[in-house]
């Protein structure tokens, strides 16, 4: 984007709204009515989200600039906010598509009038070559497509211009869900291609710094640090067209100016806000405060099983009966979120669900003491220093907590860029929080991540070989199949015995508003969607 | 003179560069000595074993040691200082769009300070231990003892948030503006150049606050060095000999004592300088300033070896040519020293 383009179109905007002269002087609480302004305390390091080291604050340019084959629905939720719907996927791309008998073959038909923001049609090309892009660039995005069996460029095939067909090696409830996650991003392949070289066949060069998608918005500008300028792309056809003409994302890294920002009027829309901050904004009613909690997402006190007195399961109850939950969830969450102790007994499928562990110090003894361990032990305690917002008061309560029942538990913070290392990789911390949540809202997703040896999430090494074979079984079953519900309910009744990750609360994302700003959805990958945004 | 003046900054130079070696040597070690593993950090939430091993190969970080710092020297020398992984930027363009940012609010507001120091000093220099001083001790220490961010942030409160007259503190610019093209780096001075008034005067707008607080965290050094040296002048022979001849008193204070007095403010003035350049990442936050402070500690905090690396050396080069504009400027005020001894 040059400066004077900029320019043009400013003056044009300014010019149908009458204001010219007053446009470039007026401050962001005056700024017209179809520009809305968000600021974030995230960083955005790329416009690509294959490229590696893309961060997740990154993501929402998948989401604003680019389509998919298909996207989730929205729901109402009781509170009256928005969520987006796990359970229903409309159409993005692919007007229809069908499934084969076996689950195997899955068939896509694009829509005729689906047009990239340069006017080019989308076609089944550029699809391949944003699927096999994918597949093919590793990190992240590659982890995330196997999530749904899509793994190598041969799954993928053109059928005819607007006809595309993927080929499983077996049928998964997984799959559909994962083509609607950010990752799968369908690129303009033409001009991708335009500024691919040979040591870049994937143009992840050109992409990172431009985009070239049929979304709801182009990047306008980027700014590194700064400010990502989104201007609504008014060829769009995969949904209802957004009401704001240009969405700016400024990064405010400080939490207190934000909040000051948003409480002036300065700003529209301040995203993920701390708990503090949402509990007493809402409060003072100096802004419109929506709270949702985030799907499939836990907090938990983790305990590794390679410690010696972990690989007792009643040392891990004992634990377990030993965690202030109330005062964790008032001091930490403030309220936000969803209680996930004290239940009478366990119920249903629902995930996360409490579980039935409540602060109960004798029982924590007596556990304790048939395990062997009346006089209690000594066990570090590790947080992560960039979360240390809800870890640190965690931690606090909890050590406290544990030393009527003879645990002493020294707390050692690490930091952020060494925790991946220290919990996930070497799965080396003794007792930890964890904040682990599954993108796909499927309980057996998040056992699979959390609960399966080996894999990454699971920073406790547990292991129990009926998790294994019951995941395993259920994770490509659909919701329908009669052994789904069973299974399930299995899983959840062991590790809720077993309890490797004590659940301590489903926390919430919450966000501040104006009055004036509307359509704000939640999404599970925990980044702004600017497309239904109203500005009144 | 101005040949031999030139011999003696290019003699300057050259022997900056064994320390700027060192400096390239060190940081390279500390960076890798590290705990946290960019690899695994950068390979994202998801990663399996195969993509951290392949986020490592990508970063060259597979590579023994040896191999790793030859190849950085063999960039350095093309002037490439490598990869940010954390902004996907180059280094140099990072450290090219932030280090403007961080020199004109680090200038301004040592220029706003040392406009309120040196009177200050001086005040309290002349006349020592009378309530005046006490005054001028309470404020600097006041100053130096609130951490910026509380001063930072209560300035926002009072100006911005609750007497609106401060525009909301989000960066350089508001959003309504576009930058001006760059010529000096500086938003105040560019827009000034493209005759564009209006920008200028909402790029000084957004200056003001954070200005004013990083002054008020330096004013202490200055102004306490200027009473020093003052005190320490006032004291000496020659002035009781002005004095005694009846020179006036402000020929004496600002005349012969200041100039005389003025060499270690201005050794201050640079350390003080060189010091705020990089390290005010507290106003930066508050202030959203995309300034190189803020940058160096998050490139640090995430393992971002390049984005560190290149930072020291840039901050390691900026030293050597500020104390050399010191070094310099002793020659202006006390024509006695030189650079032979």
């Amino acid at each position: 984007m040059q400066r004077r383009e900029f320019l043009k179109s400013t003056v044009a905007v300014a010019l149908g709204a009458g204001v010219m002269p007053l446009v470039r002087i007026l401050p962001a609480a005056a700024a017209p009515a179809d520009t809305i302004v968000v600021a974030t305390g995230a960083t955005i390091n790329s416009l690509d989200l294959h490229r590696q080291g893309t961060n997740r604050a990154s993501y929402q340019v998948a989401v604003n600039a680019y389509d998919r084959l298909v996207k989730f629905g929205t729901k109402t939720l009781p509170d009256g906010s928005l969520s987006y719907d796990s359970s229903v996927i409309e159409p993005d791309l692919a007007e229809s598509w069908t499934v084969s008998d076996d689950g195997k073959t899955l068939i896509f038909k694009l829509r005729p009038n689906a047009v990239f923001a340069d006017g080019t049609p989308v076609t089944a090309q550029d699809v391949k070559w944003s699927l096999d892009r994918a597949v093919s660039l590793g990190g992240f995005p590659t982890t995330q497509m196997k999530a749904g069996l899509l793994e190598k460029p041969e799954q993928f095939e053109v059928v005819d211009d607007k006809t595309f067909k993927i080929t499983l090696p077996r049928a998964s409830k997984l799959t559909l869900p994962d083509l609607a996650v950010p990752v799968p991003f369908i690129i303009n392949s033409k001009v991708a291609k335009a500024h691919a070289t040979a040591e870049d066949p994937w143009a992840a060069e050109y992409l990172h710094r431009n985009t070239a998608g049929s979304g709801a918005f182009v990047v306008e500008r980027w700014e590194p640090g700064q400010q990502v300028i989104y201007a609504r792309n008014d060829k769009w056809t995969s949904g209802k067209l957004p009401q704001a003409r240009r969405v700016i994302m400024r990064e405010i890294p400080s939490a207190a100016t934000r909040r000051a920002l948003i409480e002036r009027g300065d700003v529209d829309l301040v995203f993920n806000i701390p708990d503090k901050d949402a509990k007493e904004l809402a409060a003072s009613g100096k802004a419109k405060v929506v709270s949702t909690p985030i799907e499939n997402c836990l907090y938990v006190l983790a305990l590794n099983e390679n410690f010696e007195p972990f690989k007792d399961k009643r040392v891990r109850q004992a634990i377990a009966y030993a965690v202030p939950y109330e005062a964790i969830f008032k001091t930490a969450a403030y309220g936000a979120g969803v209680p996930m102790w004290g239940a009478d007994k366990l119920e249903g499928i629902a995930w996360p669900q409490p579980s039935t562990y409540k602060l109960d110090l004798e029982k924590a003894k007596a556990l304790l003491a048939e395990a062997g361990y009346k006089d209690g032990f000594t066990v570090p305690f590790f947080i992560n220093l960039d979360l240390s917002a809800w870890m640190e008061p965690t931690a606090l309560l909890i050590q406290e907590s544990l030393a009527k029942i003879g645990i002493k538990a020294p707390i050692e913070k690490i930091p952020g860029a060494n925790w991946r290392t220290a919990a996930s990789v070497e799965k080396r911390l003794p007792m930890h929080l964890d904040d682990f949540g599954g993108w796909l809202n499927y309980p057996d997703y998040y056992f699979f991540w959390a609960y399966m040896p080996g894999t990454i999430f699971n920073s406790s090494n547990y292991e129990n070989p009926e998790v294994v074979k019951l995941v395993k079984e259920t994770l490509d079953l659909p919701l329908t199949d009669p052994a789904y519900a069973p299974n399930i309910k299995r899983l959840i009744d062991i590790v809720y015995e077993d309890v490797p990750r004590i659940p301590l609360y489903q926390p919430a994302l919450s966000s501040a508003m104006t009055p004036k700003i509307g359509g704000y959805e939640y999404w599970f990958h925990r980044q702004p969607d600017a497309r239904p945004l109203t500005k009144s | 003179m101005t040949s031999s003046r030139t011999v003696i900054v290019l003699k300057r130079f050259a022997q900056a560069i064994p320390t700027l070696f060192g400096v390239i040597v060190v940081t390279f070690l500390l960076t890798r000595a590290l705990p946290g593993d960019p690899a695994a950090y950068f390979a994202g939430p998801a990663a399996t074993p195969e993509s951290i091993a392949q986020v490592r190969a990508a970063l060259g970080l597979d590579q023994p040691l040896p191999a790793q710092f030859a190849r950085y020297l063999q960039d350095l020398a093309t002037g490439n200082l490598g990869q940010s992984i954390s902004t996907g930027q180059t280094v140099l363009s990072d450290i090219l769009t932030r280090l403007p940012a961080s020199l004109e609010l680090t200038l301004s507001a040592l220029l706003l300070s040392l406009a309120i120091a040196m009177p200050l000093g001086i005040l309290a220099a002349t006349r020592q231990n009378t309530m005046v001083d006490h005054v001028c001790r309470a404020v600097v220490t006041a100053g130096v003892s609130l951490p910026v961010f509380f001063t930072g942030l209560a300035l926002v409160y009072v100006f911005y948030y609750q007497l609106g007259v401060a525009p909301a503190p989000i960066g350089r610019l508001d959003f309504a503006y576009i930058s001006p093209s760059p010529v000096t780096g500086f938003f105040v001075i560019d827009a000034l150049l493209a005759g564009d008034g209006e920008t200028a005067s909402a790029a000084l707008g957004q200056l003001v606050l954070p200005a004013v607080t990083l002054a008020i965290f330096t004013l202490a050094p200055l102004a306490r060095m200027t009473r020093a040296a003052m005190l320490q002048v006032l004291a000496s022979d020659f002035i009781r000999t002005a004095r005694a001849a009846g020179l006036s008193r402000r020929k004496i204070l600002l005349g012969s004592a200041l100039r005389n007095a003025l060499l270690p403010v201005v050794t201050t003035f640079g350390m003080v300088f060189s010091f705020a350049l990089g390290a005010n990442v507290l106003v930066e936050k508050v202030f959203a300033w995309p300034g190189i402070g803020s940058y160096a500690v998050e490139a640090l905090v995430v393992s971002d070896y390049a984005a560190v690396q290149g930072f020291v050396l840039v901050m390691a080069i900026l030293f050597v040519v500020i104390n050399l504009l010191i070094d310099l400027s002793y020659t202006l005020i006390d024509p006695r020293v030189g650079f032979d001894g």
